[in-house]
This record gives C-alpha cells, structure tokens and sequence, in this order.
C-alpha cells in the first residue's frame, strides 16, 4: 500500500514535472520518465526489499533532478507553473495562514462571483501571557484548483465591485487589508459596474483607504491584478508573475494575428522573456517590496514551510506598515529591519493622524515608481531651476490659497452673510422707492420689459457662432474626393465632398450626424482660445525600458513621424477666458499607448494643476491601452496616475475627461475612468478590450456597436455625448456647472 | 386557389433566385469577381456585421465603392463592361443565382397557399385563453376560424384590446409570433388556409423536407 502510494506520487510529481516544462524536449524531464516506467516495469518481479531500495533511489533522482530543473526555469515556466491546477490557491492560504477565517460574500459557487473570495480572518499572536487575535480583512482571486466556476481567477466586474465593498468596510472598521492576487486578468466585459469602470473605481477608492494594505501577487495579470494590487507594501511570490499583458496576448500583438489565430511557441516564449515579468525582474524595476522564496518548482497545498513563510511576511508587512506611520516606533521598527520575522507586536488599528501619514506615504510610494523608465536630456541646470520653480510655485501656492486663500473666503462669506441680512430689510423699501422711481422717469415697467422679450425676435448675435469657421482646416478637406458615410447603408446617407465634411461640417456627417475621425490638431486649434496654448514637460520622452526587440525603432518612427517625444501633450490653454490643465493622449504615437513618460508627464500635470489651481481635462483623442512593450513600468501607470488624480480631486480639483475615436483597456480602466465627468464625442468607442480579446478569452460574440458611446452612456461609464461642434460650448458649460464641494478654481 | 403542387413544379425547375446587382450610383466600374459561376457569399456572423464577397468597385469622384454579394450563390451573368467603363445609376451590373434552400421553399410556399393575418398594432399578443388552451394542447390545426372571432387579445402599455380575425375561415396552419416578444405592426401573426387543402399543403412541406437537394 506504502509502495503504491510512494509510485503514485512520484506519478503526479513527473507529470507535474512534464507540465511544467511544456512541449519542449528537456532531458533531465525526459531521464525521470525513463527511469519512473522502468521502475514500473520491472516492478512485479522485484522483492519487497528491492523495490523499497529502488523507491528510495528514485525518489533521491527526483529530488536531485527538481533542485536542477528549478536552476533552468524560463520566464514561461514560471508562467505554467502559476497557471497548474495544483499551485496554491487562496483557500489553501486561508487555511494555514491564518488562525481562523469566515468566508463572507458568497461560498463557492452560491456567490455573485465566486472568483473573488473574500474573508474575515485573525492572526492570533501571543506575547508573554496575552493572546492577541488581530483581524483583517482578506481579499483576493481564488482559482479553486481548476474548478470550473472559479473562471481561473478572471473577475467578473461584480466581483471587483463586491471586493472594494468589503475594502470599505474594513475601513470602517480600521482594519488592514490582505489582498492575494492569483488573477490572469480581469473578465472583460462591459455589462454594468463594467470591466474598465470597476477597475478604476477600485484603484481610486485604494488609493485613499485609510487602513494599511498589503498584497501579495502569485499570479498578477494586468488590469485584474491592479484591481486589488494598490497596497502600501507589494509581496511577490518568487516563481509567480505580474505582468501587463499575458505572454500569449504579447505574442498576438507581436506577430499582429487575428480571429483567433495562434501565435507560435517560440514567439511566446520570446514575449515571456522580454516582458520581465518575474519576482527577480519587478523587484530589481523597483515595482514589489519583498520576493518570497518558494520550494523547490513552485508553491503547492503540501508545503507547510512556504505558509509559514508567507505568514510571517505578510505579518511582518502589516507590523512595518504601521509602525512606518505611527508615533512610538523607534525600537520595533529597528528589530523588523534588522529581521523581517522579528517577534514582536504591534497594534493595527491607526490614529487619525497616522492615517492621514499612512495616505501620503503610499502616494510617495507609487510616485518614486518608474523613474528610469522614461528619459529627461534636459541639462541639471535647467532641472534644477524647474525644481527651485516647483518649490516657488509651492510657497505662492500655499500663501495665496492656503494661507491668504482661506481667510478671503472666510471673509467673503461674511459680507456674504452680511449682505443677505441687510436685503432683508432694505428689501421691501427698495422696491418700493424703485417703483417710483421708475414711474417718475417714465421708465419701463419689468412687466412690459418682460412682455417685449417674449414677444420679440432676440437680436442675431452671431459671436458665439462660429458658423464653420474653424480656426484649423484639416488636411483631409484638402483631398477632391467624396466620401461614404459608413452609415449609408442604414440611415441612407449621401456621399459628402471631403472638403465640405472636413472643412466646414468638422468632419461630422450632415445625414446622420456620424462623426468621421479628426487629428488631434483640429481639437487643439478649434476648442481653446487662439493663441493660448502653452505646452509643458514635452522634453519627457518615451525609451525602450525593457530592450524589448523592435521597439526602439518604432518609437523612432513614432517620434519622426508625429514630432512629439511621446504620446501625451500637456499644455496650459485657455478657454472663454479660463485657463485649464490638459493632457492630450494622441492616437498617432503607438496608438496612444501610455506607458512611463505619458504617466510621468499626466501626474506632473495633475501636480502642476493643483498647484496653480486650475481644472484639469484629459481629452483622450485615442488611447489602445497601456504600452505592452514597456511591461510593468507601464501597467504601474495605473495606480500612479489614479493617486495623482485622487489627490488632485481631494483638493478641490475640477477633473474632466473627454474620450474620441477609441479608448480601450489600462488608462480607461484608472486614471480616465475615475473621473466623475466623463463624456464622449459622438461615434467614439469606449471600452476595456477590443472585440478580439473578449472573443478570445470569454468566447462570447459581441455585436459590433458593444463599446459605442451611446452604448457606455446607457451602462452609466460615461455621463453624456458631445457633438464635435459643441465641445468648446460644452466645455464652458462643464466648467460653469461641475465641481465637487471643495471646488477651488472658481 | 392555389394549386401548391403547381408551385413546387415551377420552383423544380427553376430552384433558385435571381438577384440582379445594379450600379448605386453613377461611377466607373472595376468587377472583382469577374467569371461567371464564380461561387460567392452573403453576410455573416451573428449581427450579419461580415460583409459578403466583394464583387465590384464603383468609383465616383475618387471614392471607390465595394459592392457585396447580399446572398450566397454563384455569379450567373455579368454585363458587358470594359474595366474603368462608366455606368449610370441603376444600370444593371451583375446577376447571383441565389439556389433555394429548403426553408425559403417552404416559405415561398406557405407564403402563396396561406392567408396572413397581420397585426394591427405593434405591440404583444396572446391567444385568448379558450384558444390558447386548446393550441397547448391539441397544435395550431385543430383551431379552425372565420370572419369575426374574438382571436387574440393585444396588450400594449397595460392595455390589453380583443382582436377580432378577419380573413377567409380556415384552420391556423402556421404561427409566427412568440407570446413574450414585441410584433410591429403588419408583421404576420398566424397563417390560416382551407380546411379541405391543409393535407395537400402537409404533403408538399414534408415532400420539400425530405426530397428538397439544397445546393452549395
């Protein structure tokens, strides 16, 4: 019985083995295959005796060939082996991590998601005498072993929704959060709370928890991972991966296939490689705190050791956390450094002012993040003197709006006050010697005033009329040419002369009011005052972090062909008088793809808007996501620009988003989607993937208007649709009628 | 009446349909599928949103034009243009033999042996209950109707209104509306035909089904 059971095991460690290492021919792979069914073999005709020997043998080989397979892991391996049925999953961590844990919002398959768990569990940690059971709150993906209802960890929108749910509570019951993430990504779809829109809520909303966060990723697949990956400290497990896109997804991209075709073994494993996606790659880039070393080919449900390991990472994470930002820390926060398992304890529950310090560490945090991902060639003078500016810039800031600012409004408020009082009393005799007054100089009575508006033609006041006299004429007018409305089949629409749609209808269809695509230079010349544009930090540039191959000579190409350093414009303009803070995502530089210096360049603006007290607009002309070549130095733009946001937001920032043409995945999914004003301009498309990858990933068939605008605006993700024409007046109106309540830049 | 057995010898002999392509506008003329018998395809995908096979290039003011097959079928006979050739609007440029499947048949059949009855009113409609029953139980056939009856009852923003058949009495043969969807107005609600024809009619639908050669 011993035997058979010791034969079955190595059985499912050599098959374990072979998937690990895929199709590829590995002789240490293929020597423990020939040995385990020579073994088998021969077997039946060994003594008791004899098969024990050749048992223990064999299972020596086994170990001594895992410790060598595990030095010639591949970047692809490690992404098998975060992928097998039998890595752990986040109940086993429930299990033999914590000390006691309740499952809350669904169990199994009776959830309105069951790929994301989330639980209540304690730590019970004893010193001297006392016993102490501090609780957190634990949430993350759960693959289930290959259960099928899982979905593999791909959360469904709800899911991520019910997840910030339980992230709110523990706030409130200021408790820290434990996040586990074993996602591949998220599940794209767009059906309300919506992929790209949940994403964001989530990244917003993590970006201001006030309780310390810890998370520790296995296996972390872009937008999925983000979704529940906004923590103070970041663990990875050392043979798990994070990464921006799947290596499958990369390859698809690279070698530009569609409908479904497959990319080749060797070009995944090449995406695998270059997108350096492993613990060793994200913790040289800087984007995890802690790797955890785990046995030996990967983490399973048998190795006790790596939970003990892993209890005492996360415990000691949450104890630095805290101690980080507390008062009375000096002698713990010494220990923990010198041994991240130190034996001691501290208390997580937070102080109002720790919180508020635990806030503005984690901000500095992802600030610091991808610094060498983009490039500067600006000399150190002229560095210096832009940081001895911010630095002014700060100080007239605090004394002008801070400072002075408040005591204005305290000020005004009270002859605010003041004066309503007095109308009280004046108000009666003043109507009264008004009336009078007004009879005595034959004046108008407001009656008949009224009577002449409403009767009477108002005046022609072509001024704010442009008219189709559009300051900027887009090449496109300059072709002979007619052009088909690709709604002519439906609504019968006649062709239109390039020169009329392009010229003076702004490339907007006089049928059906389709609105064809425009360059970006048609908006910054046609919304914004004339002459007004001031563009800043364009000496950021766009590099190959990654050495990823190719890349650099399409980024020249990009930069040649557009005369821009990378895919987003920040300017000052103005407005009808008021001046805003914009970043233009440019659909002609890769796509508008953002990745280092576009997120770089965004948060500096948001940084800049705050302090000069401006609104802030980000008009996505077009975005296809986060740059994949760039890896995680793009993805991190995520949380990174959605705390910039936060920040900005929190301060009394007006922040609008405007998306044209198509705006998909990453930025859509954080710092675009949190805005609480977002509109589209007619016929653009908004969304998290493009109808390939849902096809892909989920095998649904979408209709081809899924990520319309019209379609966004029925879901909620975006509040309204703007004619083309209209977007200079709209922004006006924007700018009059939207704000939060500390709303400064009025 | 109509002689159904008629019917199906014309479409024996003739088993497909004619589509004839015609120029949407004036414009010269580039054919891309230019042999005669060339197989071609009609939209698909679930939304229909893939566009059949490309046939023609019309261009008109430096806008070239893609005409597509709106069936499948073979190209049967294309008119005599010299490539880059200038054609008036409506100026016949192709014609698809589009072969009969065994449902447009049916169709075509039913189409000209039936009597529809079409719906007065958009909106939902229900087979009073005495009907309804029976239709659950016995099949359409065993109601038979005239000029007069209380048949249907429409139900439309809470108000729910008797519809009265009117037509020639028959037995309902065919149903075409679902009772939890929308019908818009005129579109056929029930197919009735002469009690004495209906095994007639039976007879020519299953003959169809079973000896009908549908062609690729």
């Amino acid at each position: 019985m011993d035997i058979e059971k010791r034969t079955q095991e190595l059985r499912d460690r050599l098959k374990y083995v072979q998937d690990i290492f895929g199709p590829d021919e590995n002789s240490n792979v293929s020597m423990l295959d020939a040995k385990l069914n020579e073994f088998i073999l021969r077997e039946p005709s060994l003594t008791k005796q004899e098969v024990i020997r050749q048992l223990e043998t064999l299972e020596e080989l086994f170990r001594f060939l895992e410790k060598k397979l595990e030095r010639e892991l591949t970047p692809m391996n490690k992404v098998r082996i975060v992928r097998h049925p039998q890595r752990i999953c986040l109940k086993d961590i429930l299990e033999n991590v914590y000390d006691n844990y309740t499952e809350i919002g669904g169990q199994d398959d009776y959830s309105i998601d069951p790929s994301m768990l989330i639980a209540r569990a304690y730590v019970t940690r004893k010193r001297g005498k006392k016993v102490h059971n501090q609780p957190v709150m634990v949430i993350g993906q759960e693959k289930g072993h290959g259960q099928e209802f899982r979905n593999g960890g791909s959360v469904k929108p709800w899911g991520n929704a019910k997840a910030l749910h339980y992230m709110k509570v523990a706030e409130t019951e200021n408790i820290p959060i434990h996040t586990y993430i074993f996602t591949p990504g998220s599940y794209p779809i767009e059906d309300y709370p919506g992929a790209a829109q949940q994403i964001a809520k989530n990244l917003y909303e993590m970006a201001g928890l006030k309780v310390p966060i810890v998370a520790v990723i296995s296996e972390g697949g872009s937008g999925g991972a983000e979704a529940i990956g906004l923590a103070d400290t970041r663990i990875m497990m050392s043979h798990g991966y994070y990464s921006v896109i799947s290596p499958e997804g990369a390859a698809a991209i690279e070698g530009r296939l569609r409908g479904g075709q497959r990319a080749d073994l060797k070009l995944i494993e090449r995406c695998a490689d270059q997108l350096k996606m492993t613990a060793d790659d994200n913790k040289t880039m800087g984007y995890i705190d802690w790797k955890i070393h785990e046995p030996e080919l990967g983490a399973r449900p048998e190795h006790y050791d790596f939970f003990r390991k892993l209890r005492k990472a996360v415990i000691a994470s949450t104890d630095e956390i805290v101690l980080n930002v507390s008062g009375m820390r000096m002698l713990r926060s010494f220990a923990l450094k010198r041994h991240k398992g130190a034996n001691v304890y501290v208390r997580w529950t937070l102080s109002t002012r720790a919180k508020e310090r635990l806030l503005w560490v984690r901000y500095l945090k992802f600030r610091r993040m991808a610094q060498g991902a983009y490039l500067d060639k600006r000399h150190w003078f002229s560095r210096g003197s832009e940081a001895l500016g911010e630095v002014c810039s700060s100080l007239y800031s605090y004394f002008r709006y801070d400072l002075l600012g408040r005591q204005r409004k305290k000020v005004s408020e009270l002859a605010e006050d003041v004066h309503a009082e007095i109308q009280v009393v004046m108000g009666r005799s003043a109507r009264y010697w008004g009336k009078v007054l007004s009879k005595l100089f034959f004046k108008k009575d407001k009656k008949e005033v009224d009577k002449e508006e409403l009767t009477t033609l108002t005046p022609w006041n072509g001024s704010d009329q442009n008219l189709g006299q559009w300051q900027y004429i887009s090449p496109q007018a300059k072709e002979d040419q007619s052009i088909t409305c690709p709604n002519a089949g439906v609504h019968g629409c006649l062709d239109q002369w390039a020169p009329d749609l392009f010229g003076e209808w702004a490339g907007v269809c006089s049928f059906c009011g389709h609105h064809f695509p425009m360059e970006y230079q048609w908006y910054i010349h046609n919304i914004f005052d004339p002459g007004s544009v001031r563009e800043i930090f364009s000496e950021i540039e766009s590099i190959n972090p990654l050495q990823f191959d190719g890349f650099d000579l399409k980024l020249d190409e990009a930069k040649r062909r557009t005369g821009h350093k990378c895919g987003c414009m920040t300017f000052e303009a103005r407005i009808e008088g008021t001046t805003v803070m914009v970043a233009m995502f440019m659909a002609a530089f890769r796509g508008g793809s953002v990745g280092a210096a576009e997120g770089e360049k965004f948060i500096r603006a948001m940084e800049r808007a705050r302090k000069k007290q401006l609104p802030f607009l980000s008009y996505v002309h077009g975005t296809a996501g986060i740059r994949i070549q760039e890896g995680v130095n793009g993805v991190i733009q995520m949380p990174r620009c959605t705390m910039a946001v936060r920040r900005y937001s929190e301060a009394g920032g007006l922040y609008l988003v405007l998306y044209d043409t198509n705006s998909y995945a990453g930025p859509v999914a954080s710092f675009l989607g949190c805005s609480p004003y977002q509109f589209a301009v007619r016929s653009a498309n908004v969304g998290f993937a493009g109808p390939g990858v849902i096809k892909e990933t989920t095998g649904l068939d979408i209709p081809p208007n899924y990520h319309n605008a019209f379609q966004a605006l029925s879901r909620g993700h975006i509040q309204g649709i703007w004619d083309r024409r209209e977007i200079r007046h709209n922004l006006v109106q924007s700018l009059q009628t939207m704000g939060g309540r500390n709303l400064y830049y009025r | 009446m109509v002689d159904v057995k008629t019917l199906l010898q014309e479409l024996r002999e003739e088993p497909y349909e004619k589509i004839v392509i015609r120029a949407p506008h004036a414009g010269t003329v580039e054919f891309v599928s230019s042999t005669p018998g060339t197989r071609v395809v009609g939209p698909s995908g679930t939304w229909k949103e893939k566009p059949g096979t490309l046939l023609i290039r019309l261009e008109r003011e430096k806008n070239k034009k893609p005409i597509y097959a709106p069936q499948k079928g073979e190209i049967m006979a294309l008119a005599d243009l010299k490539p880059g050739e200038f054609v008036q609007a409506g100026q016949e440029l192709m014609t698809i033999r589009h072969y009969l499947t065994r449902e447009e048949v049916i169709g075509r059949i039913l189409r000209q042996s039936l009597f529809l009855f079409l719906a007065p009113e958009k909106g939902r409609y229900y087979f009073i209950p005495d009907v309804d029953i029976k239709i659950k139980t016995k099949g359409s056939q065993s109601v038979a109707v005239e000029e007069g009856l209380e048949l249907f009852i429409l139900s439309r923003m809470k108000r729910e209104t008797a519809i009265r058949y009117t037509g020639p009495s028959g037995i309902i043969y065919a149903i075409y509306f679902d009772t939890n969807d929308s019908v818009e107005r005129e579109s056929p609600l029930i197919g009735v035909c002469p009690e004495d024809q209906l095994g007639q009619i039976q007879e020519v639908v299953s003959r169809v089904q079973s000896d009908w050669e549908e062609q690729d």
